[in-house]
């Protein structure tokens, strides 16, 4: 979230879409509450199915699974045409003013400029902003001499939408990443057919009304009445009101998630809710400990705090830092901090915590130490890959791959050629079990040669440790019973298998082990680290003294730093998490506290627990201000400039230099390069185009209305295994979407027996016309099957999905909740029919973030 | 902790305005119950580990003053000092006691052999030992120290490592530390998916 659960108190308009608080986040769905009581706000609740949020709701949109960009590129063209945006706003905190180069082409025809159909990748070199001075007013940007020749010839390939061919005779080399120029080339008038705002505006001309009538099965009156209440917070401009979207997997779960999200930002921008309390882009997170995972970067192509993992090209520390810290991007007249410049301070200290001493300036610190990353390892890529004999072990810990998905069959055959699999939970799980999954008879299970170790972990309150809710809100929890038998905690049966690995590399040697024999784990207890250390070693410390050149200030070595501001480059600190530095300092646990005052009154809660980064609250605060540093709304004051005092001050802590007069002009987005908000994502930030562009899923039941020649995302890939099966729409008519229930939590509480007596069964919802229409009535046994699988539950006749008209076809959309398995109390007494849900879905993914299309398949509806 | 605990229960039965409904008033009588049930209990703060609103929650515990006694938990409840979920939880953490007291616990090593059709025991040490051993063997054969283009890559392509995101930053950080040093690519969590 850029703002967090309270602050949802402060708005005066919600829009909800792909996420359903009201049931899967009730406790802090209250504050949404709490803004329609207290200060009349309104909600819009946008799903393809009835929920318990849109039951609160002022409105409630019924949407076709897969189809909100259109939704929301016709609100975006909604509020440029109304004049409800925020134009002061978006003229100095966005890149609306900038000018992109001459050849960028939109996707009329559903390819950006620079497609490489051979490939399947874009040319990214016309995604990028012109370079220049300033052409308010003037109608042409030229050329940058130094580009010319470049510009022409990409120009020359987008005239055909594809990307220039190579030269006769000279081989395809890669081309060098396109960078963005330092002095951009603006027109704050906005009028520059090539500038940003002007682009926009043209690219979601196409998503009209009717249109979006089309794509989205929402009749035009209500998708009318939808944008017209969301965008009534800017009415004529006035910037007093604040809006919210707020969102969770319902977004994330698409071929296009990263877009549709990007859409929301792009909305929030427009209208000038970003940085504001009550506004924001705000994703409902659905685990505890989600945001900290991913801040952790347990994920293939990251390091902790949002560092990318090196690639080969990185030969060593220099060059890998050069590709990766960004240099600002503006035009000339406006500052712009670039916080990202400071990459190698936070990459070093990095290193420094991870090797220690065996880091030295001398080698590096050890940057050949991490493994370099050449191609796509996420996720569905583990199952193709284990299912094609490559990845031979695994170890799993609190992570149900089986029932996850997708594809559940595909990742259990994938299973059965591995070698070896540990698993890590606190109860039996499907996973553990897949050698014993329904359908696998005795002769069958002795033909898996699979060796399966179970370890029994820790529950929740066996265990301390920090965990980052959805507001960034860094808590500390303690331990309140000791795991039961012979259970271990997860972090020590991690230390417990490292540290016999590294015994077996220090005895027998073997393939490069130098990272393993030298990787710094000096805790107080190498087999079972003492979390309150690793908590320390994430906040950082000074490894040599270092003194503050303005304030004179001293941290000694062996320190903790106050914060992240203090991190170097030369090996002088350690910090095993930059954003997370400030969280255990010199002066304690800030994870720890429990102040409960909260002096504006705004739920900022100050003093409770720790907020990444810089215990600040809502993230962009400087937004909240117009550009000479006044709050947009004096009833809702976040941070101001102080004229005399000569700096930021406020209610929270100011995202921005703290010193930096407003006429400066110093953008308030610090973490870009361009210091503004982007409406236009330049040079391939996204894989798949520098605007959102309706694409239909993989599995759709209509072609794409914009483009029917390019229906999909053109970067997705599919796999060729034999699991990887995709449904036609005239066999597989009806659209299939998943979620989950208040009362049960994902693939634990099945083992809970209040949760399953309040939730016995799986179900599936569908609507009463094609319940009439299969001759089915509720409770009869029915089988959803896709391409893929067959799912089989109860019927659970309603009315909270009705038919839909997608471009005048009657279109049926179902839903069912993924909670339910082959393990379980239920399950175990053979009351369920022992499907997964995810033995539906494909294991297609968004090219950007790489989660799978769990939203929006296609199946057909039997009686069992 | 308890005092301040104790001092909340004495304001919301000041507080309370409901009594007279009955003609006399309930609360004292309630909050004494629960004085009763707490009294001699330890209170330790914890977050519920389900979704990522984060709730602060209470878990009240006996027998552990002493020494060579585990402690029982005895109640579970929502902390109401925690300014996002002020005291409430929702049916999942409201059942989170019997997350703690579950008979379906698993709490010993099991292991499941090549071609076997069910599990067998297993020793700590031998497992951590067998993990280790198969760990070393599946990443020396699989290392990539080298890619085709002779480009240093440092590699483990055989052994994937997937985790869950209800645990904490610490053990996350700890696994990425001890994961990347292994040369693991294949490394992905809940948050992926």
């Amino acid at each position: 979230m850029t703002n967090g659960w309270i602050d949802i108190k402060n708005t005066d308009m919600m829009l909800i879409m792909g996420g359903n608080p009201a049931e899967n986040h009730p406790c802090g769905f209250k504050w949404a509450m709490e803004a329609k009581r207290n200060r009349n706000a309104k909600l819009i609740s946008v799903d393809p199915r009835f929920t318990r949020t849109s039951a609160t709701a002022d409105l409630f949109v019924q949407i076709r699974a897969g189809t909100d960009i259109a939704f929301l590129g016709g609100l975006i063209r909604y509020a440029i045409e109304n004049n409800r945006y925020a134009k002061e706003y978006l003229v100095n905190y966005t890149n609306a003013a900038f000018i992109v180069k001459e050849g960028f082409k939109l996707p009329e025809d559903g390819l950006y400029s620079g497609f490489n159909s051979g490939s399947g990748t874009y040319d990214k070199t016309t995604w990028n902003y012109q370079e220049g001075g300033d052409f308010s007013g003037k109608t042409d940007a030229p050329a940058t001499p130094t580009h010319a020749a470049a510009a022409a010839a990409s120009s020359a390939g987008a005239a055909s939408g594809h990307a220039p061919e190579p030269a006769p005779g000279k081989p395809a080399g890669p081309a060098p990443p396109p960078v963005l120029p330092p002095n951009v080339a603006y027109d704050l008038t906005l009028q520059h057919p090539r500038c940003v705002f002007q682009l926009m505006k043209q690219q979601y001309s196409r998503y009209t009304p009717e249109a979006v009538e089309r794509i989205t099965g929402i009749p035009k009156e209500q998708y009318l009445k939808a944008i017209e209440l969301f965008t009534s917070v800017r009415k004529d401009g006035d910037m007093k009101k604040v809006a919210t979207i707020i969102y969770a997997v319902g977004w994330t779960q698409h071929t296009f998630g990263t877009q549709i999200i990007r859409t929301a930002a792009m909305i929030q921008l427009l209208l000038g809710n970003v940085g504001r309390a009550g506004g924001g882009v705000n994703a409902l997170r659905g685990h505890s400990n989600i945001q900290g995972a991913t801040d952790m970067a347990g994920l293939y192509d990251s390091l902790p705090g949002y560092l990318k993992a090196p690639v080969p090209d990185d030969v060593d520390l220099p060059t890998y830092l050069k590709r990766v810290t960004p240099t600002a991007s503006k035009p000339t007249p406006w500052d712009s901090m670039n916080y990202y410049q400071n990459t190698p301070k936070f990459f070093v200290s990095l290193l420094k915590s991870m090797y220690g001493d065996a880091a030295t300036k001398e080698n590096g610190f050890a940057f050949e130490y991490l493994p370099k990353i050449d191609r796509d390892y996420s996720w569905t890529h583990i199952w193709e890959d284990m299912y094609n004999g490559k990845v031979k072990g695994m170890m799993a810990f609190g992570m149900n791959g089986v029932m996850i998905g997708p594809d559940t069959t595909k990742n259990i055959n994938a299973l059965k050629k591995a070698d070896w699999l540990v698993v890590g939970e606190i109860y039996p799980d499907e996973t553990s079990e897949f050698w014993r999954a329904p359908g696998i008879s005795t002769d069958e299970q002795k033909k898996i040669n699979t060796t399966v170790y179970r370890l029994p972990c820790a529950g929740f309150a066996e265990k301390d440790g920090s965990m980052t809710n959805s507001a960034r809100w860094v808590t500390w929890k303690y331990a309140a019973v000791p795991p039961p038998g012979q259970a271990r905690l997860d972090q020590d049966i991690i230390a417990q298998i490292f540290l016999r690995v590294r015994d077996l590399y220090k005895k027998d040697g073997g393939q490069f082990p130098d990272p393993i024999l030298n990787l710094s784990w000096a805790y107080a207890d190498a087999a079972h680290p003492p979390l309150t250390q690793v908590a320390m070693e994430l906040n950082g410390r000074a490894l040599a003294e270092l003194t503050d050149p303005v304030t004179k200030q001293v941290i000694k070595a062996g320190q903790q730093l106050p914060g992240f501001a203090w991190l170097k480059d030369d090996g002088t600190t350690m910090c095993g998490n930059w954003i997370y530095s400030g969280m255990w300092t010199e002066a304690g646990s800030q994870i720890q506290r429990r102040g409960t005052e909260d002096p504006s009154g705004m739920g900022v809660f100050p003093n409770w627990a720790w907020s990444w980064p810089a215990n600040r609250r809502v993230l962009y605060n400087r937004a909240s201000c117009n550009p000479a540093g006044k709050p947009w709304d004096p009833d809702r004051k976040q941070i101001w400039w102080n004229e005399a005092a000569g700096k930021w001050v406020g209610n929270d802590v100011p995202d921005f230099k703290p010193d930096s007069n407003p006429k400066d002009h110093l953008g308030p987005f610090i973490m870009n390069p361009e210091g503004v908000g982007r409406l236009f994502a330049p040079i391939g930030v996204l894989a798949d185009g520098p605007f959102p562009e309706h694409y239909e899923p993989i599995e759709s039941p209509t072609k794409n209305l914009l483009h029917p020649d390019q229906s999909n995302n053109p970067l997705v890939k599919k796999f060729k295994s034999p699991y990887d099966k995709f449904g036609d729409p005239a066999e597989y008519s009806i659209v299939c979407t998943t979620y989950r229930l208040t009362e049960q939590y994902h693939y634990w509480t099945k083992n809970n027996p209040m949760n399953v007596q309040l939730i016995p069964e799986p179900f599936v919802e569908i609507p009463v016309e094609l319940a009439d229409e299969k001759g089915i009535r509720g409770t009869d046994m029915i089988h959803v099957i896709s391409a893929r699988g067959t799912y089989t539950a109860k019927a659970f006749v309603t009315r909270r999905l009705k038919p839909m008209m997608i471009d005048g076809k009657k279109v049926y959309q179902i839903g069912l909740p993924i909670h339910q398995g082959f393990r379980g109390i239920d399950e175990d007494e053979g009351r369920n029919a022992r499907t997964p849900a995810n033995l539906l879905t494909p294991a297609v993914t968004d090219p950007n973030a790489h989660t799978p299309e769990s939203k929006g398949f296609l199946v057909k509806v039997e009686k069992a | 902790m308890q005092t301040s605990r104790r001092d909340f229960f004495k304001v919301a039965a000041v507080g309370g305005v409901a009594a007279t409904i009955f003609g006399f008033d309930l609360k004292p009588a309630y909050a004494q119950l629960k004085e009763l049930k707490i009294a001699r209990a330890a209170e330790t703060r914890s977050t519920c580990p389900y979704c990522a609103v984060g709730c602060g929650v209470l878990i009240y515990t006996i027998g552990d003053k002493a020494k060579n006694v585990t402690p029982q938990v005895i109640h579970v409840e929502g902390d109401p000092d925690h300014p996002t979920n002020r005291g409430t939880l929702c049916p999942k953490g409201s059942s989170l006691e019997q997350d703690m007291l579950n008979p379906r616990r698993l709490t010993k090593p099991q292991v499941r052999r090549p071609g076997a059709t069910d599990w067998q025991d297993i020793s700590w040490d031998t497992a951590l030992n067998e993990i280790a051993q198969w760990t070393k063997k599946t990443r020396d054969a699989s290392f990539v120290e080298k890619d085709a283009n002779g480009r240093t890559v440092n590699r483990c392509e055989g052994i994937s490592f997937i985790g869950g995101c209800t645990d904490t930053n610490e053990f996350n950080y700890l696994v990425v530390k001890a994961m990347r040093s292994l040369g693991l690519v294949y490394l992905e969590n809940q948050a992926r998916v």
